[in-house]
């Protein structure tokens, strides 16, 4: 497993504790059913913590503690469950969520693009992909028809903007 | 109609590199055939039992004729010589190899087309009526709302990954011929009391193993807030249309597990934080340059009748029974709609050949201002003819054995591929709808009989919609024989109803007596100027049951 950050390949961080498991020195990400149970004891320790939330946990149940929480991983048990890019965006866009919004589990290639669109900031990648990959598959397409949450520019605003530009240049 | 721009063009283009990379990883064993289906499907790759199978998407079923002859050179080059009109006013070709996919997306894109969103759980095509810009109670031409909505859902990043596929279609006039309230979200444009244009918004309609009539849950979205209604629809099933069972996870179990007005609020609410937002408003600047696209065509100032149309009628029998059932009435004096078989008797439902399709461009240059339509009942339309051309257009038609003058009738009817080319069918579909087409052949019958629906599908699936056919027809398979159950009543119009079963399933040799069966006690009960639909209504199912089981 990789880590892409920011569009860079970093060491993997804040790794993933399971519930019966002791917490590590340093970072790490919790499930939601023990961010809830220890909450104030996982505040107590005064060190980065990220909470796990899987298919079906909507980030609406979080909305109150995000800032304290300098991670939120969304799960995605396979490829063809597409919840976790509603729960981005409403991270984002709805919650106003700042911290990092991270990917993991079974991420393809293909799907780069529209995640990074959805507001996922790092992605847990497989360990075959590359610099190279990552590249071509979150570039695939220069234009988007529609506004998502990366602050991309909509075709319809950039045919607005080229059709302003060409009346100013006939008025001149 | 809509021509792509700079940012279209490019958008497509991007596509095909993309999806020739993927298929050169295929071919090259990089990716083996179970990494590649989840990559072919969202570009409409199908494996079929026999062959790969490309859908190409028309969006909203309209074609210009360098289109068209563009599908006929590729149906030509890299397929049999012929392709196949679908039920979402798409084209499938049954036969492509892999390795030439990437040429016929890189034709294709040349001529403005393309596969995207042709099959995967996404927003597929959008559909709409065949007769868009032309019928005479329109309130605006629905091609421009699915223009917008066609580059709102193209690459959509939330909504690529739906718990289902998702199909929309929008009808602007107040008869559906578009079947909106069997869609995942069906759209009529209505105008309110202050003559503003606007949408109803029906919820939760489909076919498949479950059919459910679609719910309204909104008179009234204005025109700027569409796509931001929308956008709450597609998030609310995003997040809770269940994804632990592949039948259950389609818009219409969810919204009818939580009941429309649980739907409604849902929508509602999930639309007030959208609105908020204004991103998704939609400005009137971009409605009136997809708006520009679509202007009437430069029509002559014809008188309504036509003396040329008249004499050809009473001199030609067989033209005047096609201006019966295939010419409907257009919204401008002196013009028609032409609507083109494509069920000849004994045929392919939908099949046309290359060198068909290259006449219908020649004709639809010449005779229709460049334009036709696919509709989802498997047909072609011409959607502006002078009346005074309608009998040179006949005979050009006829001339291709595209004059079949039955759309409407008993041998109009829709079939899904079934057991001779899908893996997924228990029964063929076929070679049923050819026997009927053959037993009802005499079009004086045909005729007299009436408007007719019947639909057929190989399996539970219902691609050929059975349960909205005025007769449908289910093939099922029992212990590795086909059985063909009968439903009766249904219809995808604005009086949408799913059929009922009529009894035990029948064999294939018997299904083809009990449609007549079923005609002739329709016959016996009509009452003047009755159609089949409009008896079944009034007498229910029981003189059908009688006839079709008493004697047995």
């Amino acid at each position: 497993m990789q880590l892409i950050r920011n569009g860079a390949f970093v060491e993997p961080d804040f790794p993933s504790v399971a519930d019966d498991e002791a917490l590590p020195e340093g970072p790490a990400i919790v499930s939601l059913e023990r961010w809830q149970a220890e909450r104030e004891a996982l505040r107590a320790r005064n060190t980065p913590i990220g909470v796990r939330l899987k298919s079906g946990q909507e980030p609406s149940v979080i909305a109150d503690d995000l800032d304290m929480l300098a991670v939120v991983a969304l799960e995605l048990p396979i490829f063809r469950n597409g919840r976790a890019y509603s729960y981005a965006r409403l991270l984002r866009e709805r919650y106003g969520y700042k911290g990092e919004v991270r990917a993991v589990g079974n991420v393809l290639r293909d799907q780069f693009h529209f995640m990074i669109r959805c507001g996922f900031d790092a992605l847990e990648v497989a360990d075959n992909i590359t610099p190279e990959i990552w590249a071509e598959n979150v570039g695939v397409f220069s234009y988007s028809y529609q506004p998502a949450t990366d602050g991309r520019e909509p075709v319809l605003s950039l045919r607005q903007r080229l059709a302003q530009r060409a009346a100013a240049r006939e008025a001149v | 109609m809509y021509r792509y721009d700079e940012f279209d063009q490019q958008l497509v283009n991007e596509r095909v590199k993309q999806f020739s990379g993927q298929v050169a990883r295929r071919l090259s064993g990089e990716l083996t055939e179970d990494e590649f289906k989840q990559l072919r499907l969202m570009n409409g790759v199908y494996l079929q039992l026999h062959a790969y199978m490309l859908r190409i998407a028309v969006p909203y079923g309209t074609l210009s004729s360098k289109q068209l002859r563009m599908l006929a050179h590729i149906g030509r080059k890299y397929d049999r010589g012929y392709g196949h009109f679908t039920t979402r006013q798409n084209l499938q070709f049954n036969w492509p190899a892999l390795k030439d996919v990437p040429d016929i997306l890189r034709d294709l894109a040349s001529v403005e087309m393309h596969c995207i969103q042709t099959s995967g759980n996404c927003i597929r095509n959008v559909t709409t009526d065949q007769y868009a810009g032309a019928a005479r109670d329109e309130l605006e031409d629905p091609r421009i709302v699915s223009e917008i909505i066609r580059q709102w859902s193209t690459f959509h990043p939330e909504f690529s990954f739906l718990p289902r596929k998702f199909k929309i279609a929008v009808s602007g006039t107040p008869d559906d011929r578009a079947a909106i309230r069997v869609h995942d979200i069906g759209i009529q444009i209505v105008e309110n009391d202050r003559k503003e244009i606007g949408y109803e918004i029906f919820v939760g309609g489909g076919l498949g193993r479950t059919p459910m009539v679609g719910k309204k849950i909104s008179d009234f979205v204005p025109k700027e807030d569409l796509l931001a209604y929308l956008e709450a629809i597609l998030r609310v099933y995003n997040m809770y249309g269940r994804r632990d069972n592949i039948y259950k996870a389609r818009i219409k179990i969810l919204v009818h597990e939580i009941g429309a007005d649980e739907m409604r609020r849902q929508v509602e609410a999930e639309f007030a934080e959208i609105r908020k937002t204004g991103a998704l408003h939609l400005p009137q600047e971009e409605i009136s340059r997809i708006e520009a696209y679509f202007r009437a065509p430069a029509y002559e100032t014809l008188p309504d009748e036509s003396t040329e149309l008249n004499k050809a009628v009473l001199a030609d029998p067989g033209f005047a029974n096609w201006v019966k059932s295939n010419v409907a009435a257009h919204k401008m004096p002196g013009y028609a709609i032409v609507n083109i078989s494509l069920k000849p008797i004994g045929g392919t439902p939908g099949d046309c050949s290359s060198d068909q399709m290259d006449a219908v461009a020649d004709i639809a240059e010449k005779f229709s201002f460049d334009e036709l339509r696919v509709t989802h009942e498997q047909n072609l339309t011409l959607a502006h003819v002078r009346k005074k051309d309608l009998h040179t257009v006949y005979e050009a038609l006829k001339a291709h054995d595209l004059a079949t003058a039955n759309v409407g009738l008993i041998t109009d009817q829709i079939a899904c591929p079934g057991l001779d080319y899908c893996a997924l069918a228990n029964a063929r579909s076929i070679p049923i709808a050819q026997r009927i087409s053959e037993r009802f052949a005499d079009i004086e019958r045909q005729h007299d009989i009436g408007e007719l629906k019947i639909n057929t599908s190989g399996c539970i699936n219902a691609c050929g919609h059975h349960h909205v056919g005025h007769i449908g027809i289910l093939g099922v398979d029992k212990k590795g024989v086909e059985y063909y159950q009968v439903t009766l009543g249904g219809a995808a119009d604005e009086k949408t109803a799913v059929g009922d079963i009529v009894g035990p399933a029948f064999t294939e040799e018997q299904i083809v007596d009990a449609i007549e069966t079923i005609v002739t006690t329709y016959l016996g009960t009509r009452k003047q100027g009755e159609r089949f639909i409009d008896t079944y209504r009034r007498v229910g199912i029981d003189p059908f049951k009688e006839s079709l089981y008493a004697t047995h």
